[in-house]
């Protein structure tokens, strides 16, 4: 059939799967929006404040389920927009479609109102991305863009359209949804050396990441653990991939992570790294990360193989294919000693003590995951609520607590929690943020209220830039450069002046009711939490250090 | 750290340079010289790349332009299994006192030149750098007007074929 690039745009979005949209009109994209308007029913659009909103919630709708997230903005300013929120992607390896549509080909390259090279400009933030220069290209282009962003190591990929192909016509032969293509090649020698690496240890430990996540990998994972009894420890990206109660979870690993985590890797004389990529963040000093263990990795990317750290042994392939071709190689086996004095360790943990009469992060962490619930989709921004959230949440499940690790962008929380809540209208989405990330993106409040998207914004109100100012007291001597801009919010009038509820609460019980009643509302909400602001996020290692420098107080 | 000459294999699509560059940019990779040509395939463009790194970056290098979704295949050149060449033009002031010197140079070079004036030559050099590099440093006693090098294109030697898997 005869269709202009439009409709030939929105027939791909619906063969590839696609049934949510977030995105911003302009005069770029006026083509794309109109047929978008014959295709309603079957791609529901979310029109957010800000692309960038929308780049997030492409971006926590494909977390949430697995599914690429589907992003539009017009041309040049728009486009610019997406950028954080495409690198955001981009670092956690989510995988995503943002479609920009350009000035018509013929005002290429001639600075015409609001034309950017975002092909460029997204280049290293990117799988890959194209410029469609003709409408008889357009239907395979998006096809090789859900392929790229969803196969292998996933990640964004752009698609930028001009104006005039959006309006050409030609001849559209439908075509099937595209899955996955990616097939592991698995060496047997090098799974039996590993397996038998992993029988002969005395002390080892799974150190996994994100990868297990975006590759459905955690039934083979414990599954794995429980039969070699070996304990785990987690990154940022993988809370919840084994349940926070499973007795070989050893919890979060890094920088922030506990003292038993990061003393076991320390110690351990193996390590097996699944999905992970030894940032900054968990290998802080290279040469000192893991350094008594024999390392073996697997990653779905040859290029993380001794990217920062080397390693011993490598797994090329799918972190579900690699640990299910291992596991029938590994013995059934556990390792008393060694997690006696694991538990040693554990009893180090740090314990932040409790105090109803203020807020305290932990006590407010904790009320949430009570009244939300083991359900409950937790979606942050960054900084030390992140943080605390990553340590204190139950974490139960994969792709229930959403954050952007990588990037460490500020602003992401609450479009990726619409992000969320338009996956899982069911699902209680519990927005966790900081006074100083709200203030990025909270215009984002307009479209929970515009789609009747009930979540839950939690505030960790220090009215400070916390974990700014958390280094410049550890580090810089209490000279608070910046990090204290002295902001008079009032959350609960913003909250009531965009149509939502809005809460303050200064105390625990306070806070249990408002969460309750939040619980109950089903419109969207925000909680404004005040604490103190000399509370720290701890432990923590300082950046290139080791764990024997781990502050604790 | 070592130099390591890459034969990368790419889909000759608009663009695909900037990506290779922009790679090598944004990871802090070293380019000693990059020459970009056509193929007998016209689907397929040829990057020669001559880096430098110790063995991880090297490594990284070859992992990561290998991961650009348009680069078809990467392939390390190895030194005593490749032929490497590269082309000089050189532009030497040279009036009648140091023209026959100059030239003497050239013949022992094999160095055509292939421009003249009164006062200067322009001469053309083809072969391995390292032979560029020999010949540089004796026209170095005279007075380079202007130079320039093709950078390093380079093929394996024998019957083989780089194809692309």
């Amino acid at each position: 059939m005869i269709l202009n690039g439009s409709q030939i745009l929105a027939e791909v979005l619906v063969e590839q799967g696609v049934e949510v949209l977030f995105g911003y009109p302009g005069g770029s994209i006026l083509n794309i929006c109109d047929a978008l308007y014959d295709y309603r029913d079957k791609i529901k659009q979310y029109v957010t404040a800000h692309e960038q909103g929308a780049s997030h919630a492409a971006d926590g709708y494909a977390r949430a389920t697995g599914k690429t997230g589907v992003v539009l903005a017009t041309s040049g300013p728009g486009a610019t927009n997406l950028v954080t929120g495409i690198a955001t992607a981009y670092m956690d390896s989510v995988p995503m479609v943002a479609i920009t549509g350009n000035v018509g080909t013929s005002l290429i390259g001639r600075d015409s109102f609001q034309e950017v090279y975002i092909a460029g400009i997204t280049m290293p933030i990117t799988k890959h991305n194209f410029v469609v220069r003709r409408v008889e290209e357009l239907a395979d282009t998006l096809r090789a863009a859900f392929r790229i962003a969803n196969t292998g190591r996933k990640g964004p990929v752009l698609v930028d359209i001009p104006k005039d192909v959006t309006a050409a016509k030609c001849e559209f032969t439908p075509g099937p949804k595209i899955e996955g293509e990616y097939t592991t090649v698995l060496d047997d020698e090098a799974l039996k050396a590993a397996a038998e690496a992993i029988n002969n240890a005395e002390r080892p430990v799974i150190y996994f990441g994100g990868g297990v996540v975006s590759g459905e990998a955690g039934a083979e994972l414990r599954a794995l653990m429980n039969k070699a009894g070996i304990p785990a420890a987690h990154t940022l990206m993988a809370a919840g991939v084994v349940g926070c109660d499973e007795p070989l979870n050893l919890g979060l690993l890094g920088m922030h992570g506990n003292v038993a985590s990061n003393l076991a890797v320390d110690n351990a004389d193996l390590v097996l790294a699944a999905g992970t990529r030894f940032s900054d963040r968990v290998a802080l000093n290279t040469e000192a990360f893991a350094k008594k263990a024999t390392i073996i990795q697997i990653d779905i990317d040859p290029s993380e193989v001794n990217k920062n750290v080397l390693v011993d042994m490598n797994l090329i392939g799918s972190v579900k294919d690699i640990l299910a071709a291992l596991l029938p190689l590994i013995n059934e086996n556990s390792h008393p000693e060694w997690l006696k004095e694991i538990g040693e360790w554990q009893k180090q943990n740090y314990v932040p003590a409790d105090d109803d009469s203020v807020l305290k992060p932990h006590q407010v962490i904790g009320a949430i995951c009570e009244r939300a619930g083991e359900d409950a989709i937790y979606v942050t921004d960054v900084g030390q609520h992140q943080l605390w959230a990553a340590q204190y949440c139950r974490h139960v499940s994969s792709r229930h607590f959403l954050t952007s690790g990588g990037l460490g962008t500020m602003g992401f929380g609450y479009g990726a929690a619409l992000g969320a809540k338009a996956a899982f209208p069911d699902k209680p989405v519990i927005h966790i943020t900081g006074d100083g990330s709200f203030h990025m993106n909270m215009n984002e409040a307009c479209t929970a209220v515009s789609y009747n998207l009930p979540v839950i914004t939690v505030i960790m109100n220090n009215s400070v830039l916390g974990m700014v100012r958390q280094w410049q007291t550890v580090f810089y001597n209490r000279r608070y450069s910046g990090s204290e801009p002295e902001r008079v919010t009032d959350y609960v009038k913003v909250a009531e002046g965009f149509g939502l509820k809005g809460y303050r609460c200064t105390n625990l019980a306070q806070f249990k009711k408002a969460m309750d009643e939040a619980m109950t509302l089903n419109r969207p909400v925000w909680i404004d939490c005040v604490i103190d602001r000399e509370e720290k996020v701890l432990p923590m290692i300082p950046a290139g250090e080791t764990v024997d420098k781990m502050i604790l107080e | 750290m070592s130099k390591q000459v890459l034969s990368v294999l790419v889909a000759n699509h608009a663009g695909v340079l900037a990506r290779v560059a922009s790679l090598f940019c944004q990871r802090g990779f070293n380019i000693d010289s990059l020459t970009v040509s056509a193929t007998d395939d016209p689907a397929i463009s040829r990057i020669t790349i001559v880096t430098e790194g110790d063995r991880q970056v090297l490594e990284q290098i070859i992992k990561q332009t290998g991961k650009l979704e348009e680069t078809k295949k990467v392939a390390p050149l190895k030194a005593n299994s490749s032929l490497f060449r590269e082309l000089l033009l050189l532009k030497v002031e040279a009036d009648e006192k140091v023209r026959r010197e100059v030239c003497g140079i050239c013949e022992i070079y094999r160095a055509k030149i292939i421009d003249l004036t009164v006062q200067s030559l322009i001469v053309e050099l083809t072969g391995n750098p390292n032979k560029i590099d020999g010949f540089l440093t004796m026209m170095k006693q005279y007075n380079i007007l202007e130079m320039c090098r093709t950078g390093v294109t380079a093929m394996e030697r024998g019957y083989s074929v780089q194809t692309i898997d």
